[in-house]
């Protein structure tokens, strides 16, 4: 069972070894990157299955026994978020295929690109708040490198932001790991679920719960600390920005669900009003930011923002619904977004550029690229019976119950503006005729990179319909999630042992 | 820098440089030392001697690319975490054995657990240098 655990880390760390050494060989590299995600994907499986049996798993590395060494702990929560990084690291793999040049391929794209999915399965599966911390540092390390990779003027400019705002989280982070380590003694996040209640000056330990949810606050860009988000994710290349925008803040957000179920829940009167009041005002500023924008991966940025104040949202009110909403959230949303920066990445192919303005006449020229837009772009806005709706649904209604009608309402207004920005890019870059007369059909690609282009497009449309259509198995998933979320028991029992 | 007694005194240091950085690699187990440390004073070794040489110097002597150097530290120091699984224990158990043990000696102790340092010891080398000498040609 421990290898089940570590694999997810060890496969990616091993490709990118092997994927490095190959960087100037062209093919074989790059093909060993997309068979290194399909391996990825398969032990995911596994492992989902495992914690679909089992409840939790855990393992401790190198066999030093919790809380003393580094544990690696799966609940269904961790399973789910590196399946779904797998799935995304596969589809990103292989839309790099066409659209890598061989330029930042020889600088070892590939092999920062496996360190990124290392990272982040890390830090999805990790039990120990300092190796949390760990991870977050190699996902740094390797999305800086991404982001800078190939030296455009505007991608360095995107970088400094990003690096500079990331490592102020960090700093953060670290600060309130020593706080918190200085109270209780302890790192292990499972003894820290007990270790918490037995700390004297409970004033103090909602300081350090403050300054948690500062640090993966920037992280996961929540209002005020996300204005680095739309600086930088629009420079790289769109297989490098897919995989920011699907997974690098949702890793902030997960960071954030489990430090507020797990460790800081004695105080949710003053923490998780404070995360509401956040997600509220993250869901406005983003939409509204979106609708200021004219540049096609810009207005996507500015809506990752916006959606990431939906999950923070089910984390505040703190109810088994509002979790399963917010679980749900988070799955649809890593696909969503992924595909949608995809489809960026071919509309721009397609048409010559990223600025609405200067492109058009999608629809008419290709229209199947036109309806793979369609199913994310209405799914983010949450149009039934897309995946979208139902999360949004869940939320909606997790809010009514506890009766935050304001918080209800601004949920539903938000869904509205989003689809006013969806229309902006529909009408822009769909529906107008092409300002130069240009007509961006997609037959204008070579075979392979349309195969390449277009089939991670056509996979993470399909999930999308899938969630849409038969939403019941993802939510009888979600609602077990949130359960053992709420019961963090049954995580402490797997990684302490029968013993406390 | 052009320095007959940079340079000069470079022939000797570096060579003290890289061999304190192995002796702090292997006192690393049960002293203060460890790849990391020495990773960074052989780094030092080989900065003195771009200092005094040129960078491209540097590079020659090192034969390898820094940042293959450093990739083939991570394979290492990886292959030192899943050697465990040959002998059925957790991801990262140290593995040892003990050559020419006799009675209450331990003879000559070896271990995966060297081998990670020494994996660490490579990236460590690798990445610095990678950087450092990155920023020497950039001016």
């Amino acid at each position: 069972m421990s290898w089940l655990l570590a694999l997810p880390v060890i496969l990616p760390f091993a490709t990118a070894v092997l994927v490095f050494l190959l960087r100037s060989r062209g093919a074989a590299g790059r093909w060993l990157s997309v068979a290194g995600c399909g391996l990825l994907l398969v032990v995911s499986i596994l492992l989902m299955a495992a914690t679909w049996r089992e409840g939790v798993i855990a393992a401790q590395m190198g066999g030093w026994p919790a809380p003393f060494g580094i544990t690696l702990v799966a609940d269904l929560l961790s399973a789910v978020m590196v399946l779904i990084t797998a799935i995304t690291g596969l589809a990103v793999a292989v839309y790099a295929l066409a659209d890598i040049d061989e330029r930042r391929e020889t600088l070892g794209y590939h092999a920062l690109f496996q360190i990124l999915l290392a990272g982040v399965c890390g830090a999805f599966l990790t039990g120990d708040i300092f190796n949390l911390y760990v991870w977050f540092e190699v996902m740094l390390i390797a999305s800086f490198g991404l982001l800078v990779l190939g030296g455009d003027k505007a991608q360095l400019d995107g970088g400094i932001k990003y690096v500079t705002l990331n490592l102020v989280s960090t700093v953060m982070f670290l600060t309130g790991i020593a706080l918190l380590y200085g109270l209780t003694g302890t790192l292990n996040m499972a003894d820290l679920h007990g270790a918490v209640r037995e700390v004297e000056n409970q004033g103090l330990l909602t300081v350090v719960a403050v300054v948690f949810m500062i640090a993966f606050g920037v992280k996961a860009a929540v209002f005020p600390l996300f204005f680095w988000l739309p600086a930088s994710y629009h420079t790289p290349p769109v297989a490098v920005s897919a995989v920011f925008a699907g997974l690098l803040t949702k890793v902030g957000v997960y960071a954030l669900i489990r430090t507020f179920t797990l460790i800081f829940t004695e105080d949710t009167a003053y923490t998780h009003n404070l995360l509401l009041v956040v997600a509220a005002l993250t869901m406005v500023t983003g939409v509204l930011g979106a609708a200021a924008q004219n540049e096609f991966r810009k207005i996507l940025s500015f809506h990752i923002v916006s959606q990431i104040g939906y999950m923070i949202l089910g984390l505040a009110l703190y109810t088994p619904l509002a979790l399963v909403g917010a679980v749900f959230y988070l799955v649809h949303h890593i696909i969503v977004k992924a595909n949608l920066f995809l489809v960026s990445g071919v509309a721009k192919r397609l048409t010559g550029s990223f600025e609405l303005s200067a492109i058009g006449g999608l629809y008419k020229s290709s229209p199947f690229l036109a309806v793979l837009f369609l199913i994310p772009a209405f799914s983010l806005a949450g149009f039934p019976p897309l995946s979208g709706f139902w999360a949004k649904f869940l939320l909606v209604k997790a809010s009514l119950e506890v009766e935050a009608y304001l918080i209800a309402a601004v949920a539903l207004v938000v869904g509205l503006l989003t689809i006013f920005s969806m229309t902006k890019i529909w009408a822009e870059a769909f529906w107008k005729p092409h300002p130069e007369g240009k007509e961006p059909v997609l037959s204008a690609l070579d075979a392979r990179a349309r195969m390449a282009l277009m089939a991670p497009i056509l996979a993470l449309a399909t999930l999308t319909i899938i969630i849409g259509f038969y939403p019941e198995p993802f939510v009888i998933f979600a609602e077990r999630s949130a359960a053992q979320l709420l019961d963090p028991a049954l995580y402490v029992r797997a990684v302490l042992g029968a013993a406390t | 820098m052009n320095s007959l007694i940079l340079s000069a005194a470079t022939r000797i240091l570096v060579a003290l440089m890289l061999v304190f950085s192995v002796y702090m690699l292997l006192r690393g187990h049960n002293e203060p030392g460890g790849g990391f440390i020495g990773g960074l004073l052989a780094t030092i070794g080989i900065v003195l001697y771009a200092i005094a040489h040129g960078s491209a110097a540097a590079r020659k002597a090192l034969r390898l690319d820094p940042l293959t150097i450093a990739m083939g530290g991570l394979g290492i120091a990886l292959l030192a975490g899943v050697l465990a699984v040959l002998f059925g224990d957790p991801f990262f158990s140290g593995q040892w054995s003990f050559p020419f043990a006799e009675g209450g000696d331990k003879g000559f102790p070896i271990s995966t657990v060297l081998l990670f340092d020494i994996g660490v010891y490579l990236v460590v080398v690798g990445a610095v240098l990678a950087i450092v000498l990155g920023l020497e040609e950039e001016v």
